[in-house]
């Protein structure tokens, strides 16, 4: 069984990002990059999946500009067979990263396709939903465990009240939720082994995808700090205090 | 303009996000339809008529519809929102697995995580964690959005009286089946509608510190209670019980974090509550510069005096 994983390249989680003066955007100049943290997830339950023997390969793809290929090179040091960079300078938003990923699914025919359940620079938590959609596949997202036996997929989800367990037919979508599993750390030899890993660079244009976005960024704004209002010296000055001052009790 | 809800139930009774959302929907129309897809749905019906707003409840009941398998509702859903200008489903679990199904169907660009409606084609949405504001515009022809609910009122459920209309519930696409659900039991108010949550994070260090140490100060408040994710990773408390960027969003009145040491992907999910209060022994910790009340010191000695001090002062 073949897999493919999707890998987007971030600011790293760390970093707290600043807009730029006008508002035109986020200041990305000189800011540290990583894999999206839950691609990361994705990527290890795929390789996990190979190690296990129920994957037979697994295939890591990205969508945006050169540097992606970082991002696809750690996701061969954690395990992929192999990558492909689907090169573009333009802002990909997630219908048309959907649209691209389909395209690609038709070309490499996976059973399974892992994604992040969101990406930590747009928040949007819609890739997944719509490639599945566009797919016409079953969708698990938000999982926290899954299961292969019997061509069937097992996937429990973290939903607001717990944890629900559904059974989906492959192909399939599955989206990683923060529990799925706990990424491993790359040694630097599976980063050495991943530099001769095949990486494959194609453009959407090959794929005959209109990426042309279709939500326009008006501008962005940083919003209004929230202020300290510091330290009180006892239990008993903060319960007066919420009493008196803040009057929530 | 008619704005299309589509309701998060339990098949019994409205989720309190469905009403804030359509509290968001009243503020781009006039006239509000509410999609109710399930099973057995007679009292859900029956409240959601009674919604000042609501001109029409639209009824789709089958078996395959009980568990909200996006497979078989997106369809339903995707046939009915061509004829409206606005889609509004809660920012939940529930809307976030669905809406961007429906949307991908019928090739529109959802907006996730709404905060604010400027103009019928133009919302407000937090990103890079609830850091940046970022103010979009949508071009398709019909608008799909979740919305958050801690950034809209909700409508009461009393004085309407709604059309009811049965709809084809369409088939079972067969593609999905529902195994089982484990929710988490509480008596305890639900995270996204409480007036005082209290927070635990990886300070209290083991599941019997957050039972001992913050469940009886949560019941003594009336309070929901909250988790980091460090918290939940270390099976302190439920996944249900995570407050932050991918975790649950919440604004009590009240918002007590118990050794949390404030990582930003906490503070997306809390910032916007009326009152914080950190209690931390690390006088640095990230979470002071949020609270309105800090309190430097262990946790271990300060939560049981602060419950003391609540029996005495403000008279049980
Ligand atoms: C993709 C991604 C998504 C994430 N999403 C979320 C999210 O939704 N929600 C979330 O919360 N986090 C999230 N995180 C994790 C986040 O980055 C932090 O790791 C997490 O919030 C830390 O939890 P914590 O504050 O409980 O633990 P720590 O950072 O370890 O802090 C523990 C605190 O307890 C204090 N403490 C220890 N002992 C005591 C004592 N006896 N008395 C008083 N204080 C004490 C310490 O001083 C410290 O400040 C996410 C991370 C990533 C990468
Ligand atoms: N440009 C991209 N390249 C590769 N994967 C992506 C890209 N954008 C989104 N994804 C995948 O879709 C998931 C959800 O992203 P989003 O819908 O933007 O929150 C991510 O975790 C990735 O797995």
């Amino acid at each position: 069984m073949k897999v493919m994983v999707a890998v987007k390249r971030v600011v790293d989680f760390n970093v707290k990002v600043r807009c730029k003066a006008d508002g035109s955007g986020v200041e990305l100049a000189n800011v540290k990059m990583a894999m999206n943290p839950f691609d990361e997830i994705a990527v290890e339950e795929a390789v996990r999946l190979k190690e296990a023997g129920i994957a037979s390969e697994v295939v890591a793809v990205s969508l945006g500009a050169k540097p992606c290929e970082e991002t696809l090179r750690t996701a061969l040091a954690m395990g992929a067979d192999r990558a492909i960079l689907v090169e573009s300078d333009s802002e990909l938003q997630p219908l048309a990263v959907a649209k691209l990923l389909m395209a690609v699914v038709e070309r490499e025919a996976p059973q399974l396709v892992l994604l992040g359940k969101q990406a930590i620079d747009d928040d949007a938590n819609q890739t997944g939903q719509m490639l599945a959609a566009l797919l016409g596949w079953p969708q698990g997202t938000f999982a926290s465990r899954v299961e292969l036996s019997e061509g069937q997929l097992k996937v429990t989800r973290e939903i607001d009240g717990g944890l629900e367990t559904l059974a989906l037919a492959l192909p399939a979508i599955v989206t990683a939720d923060l529990r799925l599993n706990e990424p491993r750390y790359v040694k630097l030899p599976s980063i050495m082994a991943a530099k001769k890993k095949p990486l494959a660079v194609i453009t959407p244009q090959d794929l005959g995808v209109d990426v042309a976005p279709r939500l326009k960024q008006l501008k962005v704004a940083e919003p209004a700090p929230r202020r300290a209002g510091g330290q009180v010296g006892s239990v008993a000055e903060l319960v007066s205090k919420l009493k008196n001052e803040a009057k929530v009790f | 303009m008619t704005v299309l809800v589509i309701a998060e139930h339990d098949n019994h009774t409205l989720k309190a996000a469905t009403l804030s959302t359509i509290g968001a929907a009243l503020q781009v129309g006039d006239e509000i339809h509410v999609l109710l897809a399930g099973q057995g749905l007679a009292a859900v019906v029956d409240a959601t008529a009674r919604i000042p707003g609501v001109a029409k409840v639209l009824v789709a009941e089958e078996v395959h519809l009980a568990h909200g398998l996006a497979e078989n509702l997106a369809p339903l859903v995707a046939g009915l929102a061509r004829r409206y200008l606005h889609v509004l489903a809660p920012a939940s679990t529930f809307g976030k697995n669905l809406l961007p199904r429906v949307a991908a169907l019928i090739d529109v660009a959802p907006v996730s995580d709404v905060i604010a409606i400027e103009s019928p084609d133009t919302f407000k949405r937090p990103i890079y964690a609830g850091n940046v504001i970022a103010t979009v515009q949508s071009r398709d022809s019909v608008k799909l959005l979740t919305v958050r609910s801690t950034a809209f009122s909700p409508v009461p459920v009393a004085g309407g009286s709604a059309e009811v209309e049965t709809m084809d519930p369409g088939l079972d696409l067969g593609q999905s089946r529902f195994v089982s659900r484990q929710l988490t039991e509480t008596s305890r108010p639900e995270l996204d509608s409480a007036r005082v949550i209290v927070s635990g994070g990886r300070g209290l260090g083991s599941s019997e510190a957050f039972k001992q140490i913050l469940e009886p100060f949560a019941d003594r408040l009336g309070a929901a209670i909250g988790a980091s994710r460090a918290a939940v990773d270390a099976g302190y408390a439920p996944n249900d019980c995570q407050v932050g960027q991918t975790g649950k969003i919440v604004a009590p009145q009240l918002y007590f974090a118990v050794g949390i040491s404030g990582a930003i992907q906490h503070l997306a999910g809390m910032k916007d509550s009326k009152v914080i209060v950190a209690i931390n022994k690390d006088a640095e910790a990230p979470i002071f510069q949020v609270a309105d009340y800090g309190l430097v010191g262990d946790l271990f000695e300060l939560v049981p005096e602060l419950l003391a001090q609540l029996d005495v002062g403000i008279g049980a």
